[in-house]
């Protein structure tokens, strides 16, 4: 019991749960459940502590160092230092543990009851103008693909994803290579993303804001940099951003960034990623198209700016050791041009 | 087999039948002498006692790995350590505290204690049990090895595949994780065997089951609970090491099989493995509770009843930690509902000690000391356990820190709580001497405030989302203030234990001599000296009821007429435990130890080529048969007479 105020303190001193500060309704009805649980839990461990300290006020064997004599109904007649048991008290004990258990059992009973009604919560909120998209977990970042009735008009973005406020999305849940879960403290419950099978989870957020979110299943060496962000805004600017990012990325307007799109092109980048417009068509890495307009880089790991995309090109293993990204040598000019083209590609 | 017995003095020197009696079994039973002796030794309390030792180390090992981890998350963008290191500390930190600290331990305390609390000479297997600690050996040897020479695992104790399987470990780092995993699971199953026909055997005249101590009841459901679960997690490394060695593809989906069938098998494993863990240390506190309440342990039937239930429900709830997994709705709510079932049982476990508390006169030694910071630190790591057993708040703190915290509760609450208190009450059984009182309280609140400390923050620190298994985190996260604490309280944590090993070592030289039975106790163990002899009892004691001792204050019933020149024990029926016929059980050799080792040079050679099955199958015929082969009965002119 002396946890709770510290538990508290903990509340006010932090700014919050994240988990508990729901943004969407799924964290909202969970929610609920959680407070009870929460509820139950303080009071059973309340009454716990209390009767043990209750106990060992009541009933000290006297001195600390001499042994205490033995008090046990079974000790037959002569036994040393035997005391009669007080058979009324062992009654009364035995009610006790008895009621006790019954309370448990009906406790357990309405915690079961309690989560089955949010898991029919949960699935009520299913609705069919939902959003979908495709979530694809690589070792170490996020692909997502909208989808659209039309499918001319899905689109392949990295590590951040938009969504409407208000508007349900289903995400569909799959992996590339290893087992990965998905979780936005504040919008989501959690799933996991596991190769050869297909996962549904459903996410809503109620007010727009920028989530974080990360990668909550050990997936190897840089498990604890596989975070990706979620932009919840307004229908319209939703739509206004689904309808730039289908657009094929700007071609470069100057001299240098087209000096840019060329090293793009002709290094080693286009082995791995692809910019729509180009030639750059390969699905190892993200997709670039529109990659200036994110705001993070490696996987919601460093914030999106011309010093953090240089170092990332030359040098990404110093930044996020064992990714698959490899050190790219480049001339001064060439990294300038090409750092001038990719941050063109809004 | 002791034959060559040196002659026995003038029978009509000596007066005393009993100091005969003495001389005799001394002899019978003495371990050989040298390294050679140290080697073949097979005599339970000796097993016990290196299993516990070897355990131990490994719980400071693991420990180390904690602090380097717990060092490294102290704060945002900490370099203490790349996440390849990271990554091989924490499998490190996992695999040793799971299959190398918690497990053997229970083992060890459980093999020393059972034989002498039930009044036997020696476990029913005496070389089985050498073979089980060897093998316990090679397998903490081999993964330490292993991390030593950068081939540490590196994919999580729970090696998940895809993770672990071949296209993404590559290298050997998990063969040697999975073979590891064989060598622990076939000491844990000796020692399992072992222990239930030792309970159910070799009990003293009088022990019916319902008067077994409730120690070896639970030692009794947690080897069984070892013989159905330890299975599955051998079939599940040794699918793994054959899809990684020799190309099949028991969990490759891309060629048909299953990622989540690992996880099934490793969880079918894994989760009776915490009771495994967890009954011992129930038996434990029942018997400092019932020493240091000075009565008996109230409801003796339900408290048994809930450990064989914690035992049956335990293997009915693995899917809960792959809620996450994405399971059908029907599987949902039936592992919601199994999972807060095993809450009841426990629940009336722990009514029953609350209980025996309150109708006991209390004499707050340092034993009773660790089994009431159990009860608070136990219930609340069970409390959140009944929130991750529940599917849909399970959904929301899976593999988050919350996780951390409760199993840390759970594990460190509901096993290392108890065992030092079991530490501090039988240490002066195992040694003659009594820890020190002063040290130990010291040891005891650094232990208990750092320890809250460490891991209640963690409850919070999951709630905002900090994920399991990381090396690192953004400084941007809102993280750092609680890894600080968090970190803080491992370091008081650390000063514990060291406070603890010097209270050990002060306590072996120059702790207050012991005596039988310094705590008044109630069951066998304690009816012989500390520590005890090599024969364990002069006389094989019977038992009148429930607490032996209590019961038979006046003068101990004892059974004579077992030969003490021969390795002899008394077999009794099942039930009752009336006495059925005389055994001659066998004596110290080394072909355990050869055997051990031929086993270790097959499944280390098998990393590196198929060949180590040819070798290793071998050596294990040579070495088996050495093991097994007739040996002449007993050289009955050998044997010198009884004196009249």
């Amino acid at each position: 019991m002396r946890r709770l105020p510290l538990l508290l303190l903990a509340c006010t001193g932090c700014g919050g749960l994240r988990m508990l500060d729901a943004r969407g309704p799924h964290v909202e009805r969970l929610r609920s459940l959680w407070d009870l649980l929460f509820l139950i839990s303080a009071v059973v461990l309340a009454a716990v502590v209390l009767t043990m300290l209750g106990a060992l006020l009541r009933r000290r064997g006297g001195s600390r160092s001499q042994v205490p004599e033995v008090e046990a109904h079974s000790v037959p007649p002569g036994g040393e230092g035997a005391r009669p048991v007080d058979a009324a008290r062992e009654r009364r004990m035995g009610r006790a543990v008895g009621a006790a258990a019954v309370v448990t059992l009906v406790v357990l009973f309405v915690i079961t009851v309690a989560n089955a009604s949010t898991g029919a919560a949960l699935a009520r909120l299913r609705s069919p103008d939902a959003l979908e998209v495709q979530v694809v977990g690589h070792q170490w970042w996020w692909e997502f693909r909208v989808q659209d009735a039309d499918p001319s008009r899905n689109l392949v973005t990295a590590n951040e994803l938009h969504v409407p406020v208000g508007r349900p999305v289903i995400l569909k849940l799959n992996s590339r290579d290893v087992i990965h879960s998905f979780w936005v403290p504040e919008l989501t419950n959690k799933r996991d993303l596991i190769p050869g099978q297909q996962n549904t989870l459903e996410l809503q957020a109620d007010r727009p804001g920028v989530f974080k979110g990360q990668c909550y299943e050990f997936c190897g060496m840089q498990h604890a940099k596989m975070g990706f962000v979620v932009v919840a805004e307004a229908p319209e600017q939703f739509e206004a951003w689904r309808e730039h990012q289908l657009q094929p990325a700007p071609p470069p307007t100057d001299a240098v960034a087209q000096r840019g799109q060329q090293v793009f092109l002709q290094g080693p980048c286009a082995l791995c990623h692809a910019i729509s417009g180009t030639d750059a068509a390969a699905s190892t890495g993200p997709n670039l198209t529109h990659v200036a307009s994110r705001s993070t880089l490696a996987a919601g790991t460093l914030p999106f700016d011309r010093g953090h995309l240089a170092g990332w090109i030359l040098n990404a293993q110093s930044l996020k050791p064992g990714n698959n990204m490899p050190a790219i040598t480049l001339p001064p000019d060439d990294l300038h041009a090409l750092l001038v083209y990719l941050e063109s590609l809004k | 087999m002791s034959t060559a017995l040196p002659t026995p003095p003038e029978p009509a020197s000596v007066r005393d039948d009993e100091a005969w009696e003495r001389l005799y079994l001394e002899r019978t039973w003495a371990p050989k002498k040298g390294l050679i002796g140290w080697l073949s030794e097979v005599h339970h309390t000796e097993i016990g006692k290196r299993y516990i030792i070897t355990a131990f180390v490994f719980f400071l090992l693991g420990g180390v790995e904690a602090l380097l981890m717990r060092w490294q998350l102290s704060g945002p963008e900490k370099q203490l350590m790349g996440p390849d290191l990271y990554n091989q500390v924490f499998t490190m930190h996992g695999s040793t505290m799971m299959f190398l600290f918690a497990v053997p331990m229970m083992e060890g305390v459980g093999l020393y204690l059972v034989p002498l609390m039930i009044g036997t000479r020696n476990a029913a297997f005496p070389r089985l049990n050498a073979f089980g600690y060897w093998t316990y050996l090679i397998g903490g040897v081999l993964l330490y090895g292993g991390f030593l020479l950068n081939v540490g695992p590196d994919a999580g104790w729970f090696s998940y595949v895809p993770l672990a399987g071949p296209q993404y470990s590559p290298g050997k780092r998990v063969d040697i994780w999975a073979q590891m995993i064989t060598f622990t699971e076939l000491a844990g199953l000796a020692g399992a065997v072992n222990l239930i026909v030792t309970v159910f055997k070799h009990r003293a005249p009088g022990m019916s089951l319902n008067r077994m101590p409730l120690f070896v009841w639970a030692m009794l459901v947690k080897s069984f609970m070892v013989v159905f679960a330890m299975p599955a997690v051998m079939v599940a490394s040794t699918c793994l090491a054959m899809d990684r060695l020799i190309g099949t593809h028991f969990f490759n989906p891309a060629e048909g099989g299953d990622a989540l069938l690992w996880q099934h098998l490793f969880w079918f494993f894994g989760h009776p493995e915490v009771y495994i863990i967890f009954i011992p240390a129930l038996g434990m506190l029942s018997s400092i509770l019932a020493v240091f309440t000075r009565r008996q342990v109230f409801g003796y039937l339900p408290v048994v009843l809930s450990m064989v239930s914690i035992g049956f429900i335990g293997f009915g709830l693995w899917v809960h930690h792959m809620f996450a997994t994405g399971l059908p709705q029907l599987g949902q709510s039936f592992f919601t509902a199994a999972s807060l079932m095993v809450a009841l049982p426990s629940g009336v476990q722990i009514f029953c000690w609350l209980a025996t508390l309150w109708g006991g006169r209390l004499w707050l030694r340092l034993p009773l000391y660790w089994v009431l910071a159990f009860f608070a630190v136990f219930v609340t790591g069970g409390l959140s356990g009944v929130m991750l057993g529940t599917y849909s708040v399970d959904q929301q703190v899976h593999d988050t820190y919350f996780v951390v915290a409760h199993f840390h509760y759970v594990l460190i609450g509901g096993a290392v709580f108890p065992l030092f208190g079991g530490l501090y009450y039988w240490f002066p059984k195992l040694t003659g001497r009594m820890l020190g009182e002063r040290l130990g309280k010291w040891n005891f609140w650094t232990f208990f405030i750092g320890f809250n400390l460490t891991f209640f923050p963690l409850h919070h620190l999951g709630m905002m989302g900090m994920p399991r298994r990381v090396y690192t985190y953004g400084v941007d996260r809102g993280w750092q203030s609680l890894n600080l604490l968090a970190t803080a309280g491992a370091v008081i944590m650390a000063v514990s234990i060291t406070l603890l090993l010097l209270n050990i070592f002060w306590s072996l030289k120059r702790g207050e001599v012991a005596g039988n039975d310094p705590w008044g106790a109630d069951t066998l163990e304690w009816s012989t000296t500390s520590p005890p002899p090599s024969y364990n009892f002069l006389h094989l004691p019977t038992v009148r009821g429930r607490y032996a001792r209590w019961t038979a204050a006046e003068d101990q019933p004892v059974v004579t007429g077992v030969r003490s020149d021969r390795k002899e024990v008394l077999v009794t029926r099942l039930l009752d435990a009336a006495p059925d016929h005389r055994a001659e059980l066998p004596g110290p050799t080394l072909w355990p130890l050869w055997v051990a080792l031929a086993t270790g040079v097959m499944f280390v050679m098998v990393i590196f080529t198929p060949w180590g099955i040819v070798v290793g199958g071998v050596l294990l015929f040579i070495t088996l048969t050495g093991w097994f082969w007739p040996r002449p009965p007993y050289k009955e002119e050998l044997a010198p007479e009884q004196p009249s």
